[in-house]
This record gives structure tokens, sequence and C-alpha cells, in this order.
């Protein structure tokens, strides 16, 4: 007999984590999803957006999500870059599939090694007035830590979503998707277009990454652990949806969580990339995909 | 060249390197060696996929890991000869690249790749919760000082079973590259549309693909727990194998079996001096760094360099309708230009 606030806890736990992990994969959900770019360094990025918040938390004690916003112009600047390096070496020589991969490998790779090397492979974390509270609600406890990313998250998606359909560059960003001519035709220029969005997915990294550190400490190598989550979350949610991409990662982050309360968290790892795995092999679509 | 020609010069050159091995008689030359013949194996079994029908495969150390694993496994249950257990690694990594291939092949190719990461990491996770094979603790081989061939140390023996593998995948990739199977391979690669249209049979040519180059990884794994007298997950799934994998064929040049032979005995001697001289974490950094330089500055690597500034017909592989147009523009004035 299982008990009943045991299941509770577990996915209230798992809705927090979702709320999360939405944060981590809307980057994907644009790079990949819409623009068809397949970042996999992008969870690196993400243990970057980690670094600087705790640099910027263990030197001047600011709270590490605030740091995260304040990194935010950093990080789109460093997106801008990387996709102009992709789009003179691959995407204009039409070459992109293939050898863009092998370059994010590359990044992914540099980034991490990069970081054991300046940071070491010891565990970081940061210092913030609600990572040891938690709210407390008869049966069920919330921990701050795992609810103040979780909202602030949650902010975070909405205001890409409403950048992303009511605004003219968010618009255009959908369009490239579909018909880069026809936006060619509208006097629009799709390569800027597709630096705008990309940036702006590495952008979302800087925020992904305070979150992460709020929840858990991290080092370098465990951004590996997010590749088959952030995938498995973009293709269950049918790629470049952000509300697909937010019911995914909840479903996700219910699954961990009770296979973690009910089989020990040492298969936790392996729940996304299964997940993701099984999404390819049954429904490539997604679960609302055509 | 013809094939038989072919096998012929690569045992001459594997039993000279053999040869100088056993004559210089130095234990450490002996490991460098043996690391840098098993990149050799992996490089070209990678590139067979990779670099034949343009599919990523980020999951090498997944390959070579369930090959090591096979091999712990097969010796905690009843141990055969390492031969025998080089071939079963390969059947059982030959299979998982089959039901990784039919699973995702289907789709587009970044799905596949992407499945590929996923894969390593499902198989890490049940590596490390299945305790019979030592878990996350790892599991000890304890190898015998003499080989079943006389007069050979065992680790002499390790060593010629890997020249060995890595003269078959050779043989293997070139014999590929010329037959019907390469040219299905490159139609794939160069346009997989058109090649389906023409009647390639894609999808089991894709199946082929992964399961000869999964089952090559596999072999490449098999010795392994008995070289090193220990293993466990975290080495055996280490993201460096995969790194290496697509960072050598990618430097040496991915369009033929040469490429992956000059990018592994390259790189692999040059991380063998750079571990050894600075640090361990530092060659991985130069390996991230030339496979990123080589991506963007040298598509087609080594070997596309060589035939660009020394080849007798300098057309190079550009299949954007933008450059080629511009590269045509002086092909255009010799008649003769073979293009396929």
């Amino acid at each position: 007999m299982v008990e009943l606030d045991l299941v509770l806890n577990a996915l209230l736990a798992g809705l927090l984590l979702g709320g999360f992990y939405a944060a981590v994969t809307v980057g994907i959900s644009i790079s990949f999803g819409i623009l068809d770019i397949v970042n996999i360094a992008h969870p690196a990025f993400i243990i970057l957006g980690s670094y600087v918040a705790y640099l910027a938390n263990a030197a001047f004690g600011i709270d590490p999500i605030v740091v995260g916003v304040l990194a935010l112009p950093l990080f789109y600047v460093l997106g801008a870059a990387i996709y102009q390096i992709y789009y003179l070496s691959f995407e204009q020589r039409g070459q992109d599939s293939l050898r863009g991969l092998a370059f994010f490998f590359g990044l992914l790779f540099i980034t991490e090694v990069g970081l054991i090397l300046a940071f070491g492979v010891d565990y970081r974390y940061v210092q913030a007035v609600y990572m040891d509270r938690s709210l407390d609600l008869g049966i069920v406890q919330i921990p701050l830590r795992m609810l103040v990313p979780c909202l602030v998250s949650l902010l975070m998606l909405a205001v890409l979503q409403l950048l992303l359909t009511k605004t003219f560059v968010g618009r255009a960003v959908m369009a490239v998707a579909q018909d880069q001519l026809a936006l060619q035709l509208m006097a629009c220029d799709p390569v800027r277009i597709r630096r705008i969005a990309f940036a702006a997915s590495i952008a979302t990294c800087a925020m992904a990454g305070a979150f992460l550190i709020v929840i858990q400490p991290i080092e370098p190598s465990i951004g590996r652990e997010y590749i088959g989550r952030v995938f498995a979350i973009c293709v269950l949610g049918g790629l470049g949806s952000l509300p697909g991409t937010l019911i995914g990662a909840m479903l996700l982050g219910v699954v961990e969580s009770l296979t973690a309360t009910f089989y020990g968290p040492s298969w936790a790892p392996a729940v996304g990339f299964g997940l993701l795995l099984i999404t390819l092999a049954v429904r490539p679509a997604g679960l609302f995909g055509r | 060249m013809r094939n038989s020609l072919f096998i012929l010069v690569v045992s001459l050159v594997a039993a000279a390197v053999f040869a100088a091995a056993l004559l210089l008689r130095s234990d450490y030359l002996l490991f460098a060696g043996y690391t840098v013949l098993q990149f050799v194996v992996l490089a070209t079994a990678w590139n067979i996929l990779g670099g034949y029908t343009g599919y990523v495969n980020f999951g090498t150390a997944a390959f070579f890991a369930v090959g090591a694993y096979t091999s712990v496994f097969l010796h905690k249950a009843f141990p055969l000869p390492v031969p025998v257990m080089v071939v079963v690694a390969g059947a059982v990594a030959g299979l998982l690249g089959f039901g990784m291939g039919y699973l995702t092949l289907r789709l587009r190719g970044a799905f596949f790749s992407i499945a590929t990461l996923a894969l390593a990491v499902v198989l890490q996770t049940v590596v490390v919760n299945w305790h019979y094979v030592g878990g996350s603790r790892g599991a000890y081989i304890l190898r015998p000082p003499a080989g079943p061939i006389a007069g050979l140390s065992y680790i002499e023996y390790l060593f010629l079973i890997m020249l060995a593998l890595a003269a078959l995948s050779l043989i293997a990739a070139r014999a590929i590259e010329c037959s019907r199977l390469g040219y299905g391979f490159a139609a794939i690669r160069d346009d997989e549309l058109a090649a389906e249209a023409n009647g390639v049979p894609t999808l089991r040519l894709k199946l082929i693909a992964t399961t000869i180059s999964g089952a090559f990884m596999g072999m490449a794994g098999a010795p392994f727990p008995s070289y090193i007298g220990y293993i466990e997950p975290a080495s055996a799934f280490g993201l460096p194998y995969a790194v290496n994998a697509i960072a050598m064929p990618m430097i040496g040049g991915t369009t033929s079996w040469a490429g992956p032979l000059i990018g592994a005995v390259l790189l692999g001697s040059l991380q063998q001096i750079a571990t050894v001289t600075i640090s361990s974490a530092v060659n991985l950094l130069i390996v991230g760094l030339l496979l990123v330089g080589f991506v963007i500055v040298a598509p087609n690597g080594i070997v596309g360099l060589w035939q660009r500034f020394f080849g007798r017909n300098r057309t190079s592989w550009r299949p954007s309708s933008k450059s080629t147009a511009s590269a045509s523009g002086s092909a255009a004035s010799s008649p003769s230009t073979p293009s396929a």
C-alpha cells in the first residue's frame, strides 16, 4: 500500500521540478524547435550560467536569480556571436547537418572542460534568503528553493510567449521557421531574425543556470544529464511550442519525481532519456503533434 | 588498388608495427600504442556511419562500454579466450546498433544523434544499478601474466588483438567504400531524398551501417577491461571516447578510410604526449578546440586539404548550390569534370 502523503509530496515536487525544466528547455524549443539548429551545447551554457551566478553570489552576495536577470544581455551577446560563426561556417555553405552537429558537440566539450579547468570538479552552491525555508501546508511541504525558481520560470515563459506572439520580431521568428523566402519578401532579413532568436535562446541559459544552482549544487559535467531531458521535453511538447514545452516539462518532472521516490534517485537520469527514446520510437511528432 | 593488394599492404604494415613494438620492449610505448590503435578502430567505426552516410553518432562511448561490459559479464559467467569475447561483444554491440537504428533512423538525422546521446546515459544508469558487473564501484579483472601464445606477455597478446582489429576495420572500411554499399552510403549522405527516389534502399543501408559501425566499436571495447584490469561506468562511458571518435575522422577527413586513420594516429599520439607533458584535462580541451577549428576552417579534414593542394583533380566536395555555382565557374571551363 502506498502512502498518500508520499505520493502527494512526490507529485508536487515533480510539478515544481517541471517548472524549472521548462526554463531549461525553452531555449532548445526556440533553437531546435523553431530554428532547426541542433544546439546540443545548450545544457553546457546553462552550467556556464550557473557559474556566473555562483561567482557573483560568492563575490558580492547578490541573489542568484537577480544575477541571472543581470547576465541576460551577456548571454544574448554570446548567443549572437555563436550564431554568427554558425551561420558563416555552416548555414551559408549549406553543410549544417553533419558538421554543425560536430561544431556544437565541440562547443559542449570545450565549455565543460574549460569550466573543469577553471573551477575544478568540486560541487558549488549559492547563498540566498529562501534557501533553507519551506512552506508547510500540513500534509505537504513546499521547499522555497524549488518554489521560487518554478515561479520565476513560469513568468519567464509567459514573457517569452507574449514576445513571440505579440511583437513583430517574435512573429517574424515564428515565420522564419515556416517560410524564409516569404519573410524576405516582407523586407525582413531572415538571418537577422534567426540571430535574434538564437541569441534569445542562449540568453535563457543565464536564467536557467541561476535556477539550477538554487535547486542543487553543481559541478561542470552535470550538464550532460540535461541533454536527454531537454530534448525529451522538447520532442514531447511538439517542437517549438512554448505551452507544449511547459506540459512536457511538467510531465517529465512528475515521472522523474515518482521514480526517484519509489525506485531510488540513481534511476532518475534514465527516465528522461528513456522517455525520449520511447517518444522518438512511438510518437516522434510529440504528444500534441499532427 | 585492388582489395587483395590492400589487404596484403595493411597486413604487412601491421606486422611491421608489431615487430617494432616487440623490438622496442617498452611497456609505456605498448600502452600508448594500444590506446592509439583502439582509437583507430573507434574512429574508423564511427566513420562508417558518420562519414559515409552522414549520420552523427554521439554514443560511441555507449557502444564501446557495451563491448567492455559484455566481456566483464562473460569473464564472470564463463571465462572465454579474448578473441571469442571480442566476437561476442561485437555481436551484442552490433545488435544494439541495429535496434537503435531501427527505432530512430526513420526520423530526421538530428533525432538519431540525440537518441545516441540518450542511449549512453540510459545504458550507464543500467550498468551503475547492475551489481553483477560491479555497479558504480567497478569491477576488477585479473589478467594472467603470460598470454596463450608462447613467448608473448599478456599485454603484448592484447596489443596484437587490437592491432588485428585495427587492420580489420580499415580493410572493412575500404571494402565498403569501393563497393555498391559504399556508393549507396554516399548517395544517402549527399541527398537522402534523391537516393530514395532513385531506388536506393536507404533504411536498409542505414541499418547496415549502424550495425557494422556499432559492432566494431563493441569489439574495440571488449579487450579493454582485461587490458586495464579495472573498469567502472564513469570511465567506460566517458565523453572523451565520443569526442575523440568524432574529432579524429573530422580532423583526418570523413570521406575516405585514410581520414580516420590519419586523425586517430595524429590526435591519439598528440594526446598521449599532452597527457604526459601537460595534463589530461588540457589535452581534452585541445581535442575540443581542434574539432571546432577543423569543422569551421577545413571541413574536409587533412585529406581534404591534401587533395586541395596536391590532388590531381582539384574538385572540392561542396553540396551547397551557392558555393558549387561559384566553384563550377572555374571547373566548367575544362570539359571533363567528374562530379559523380
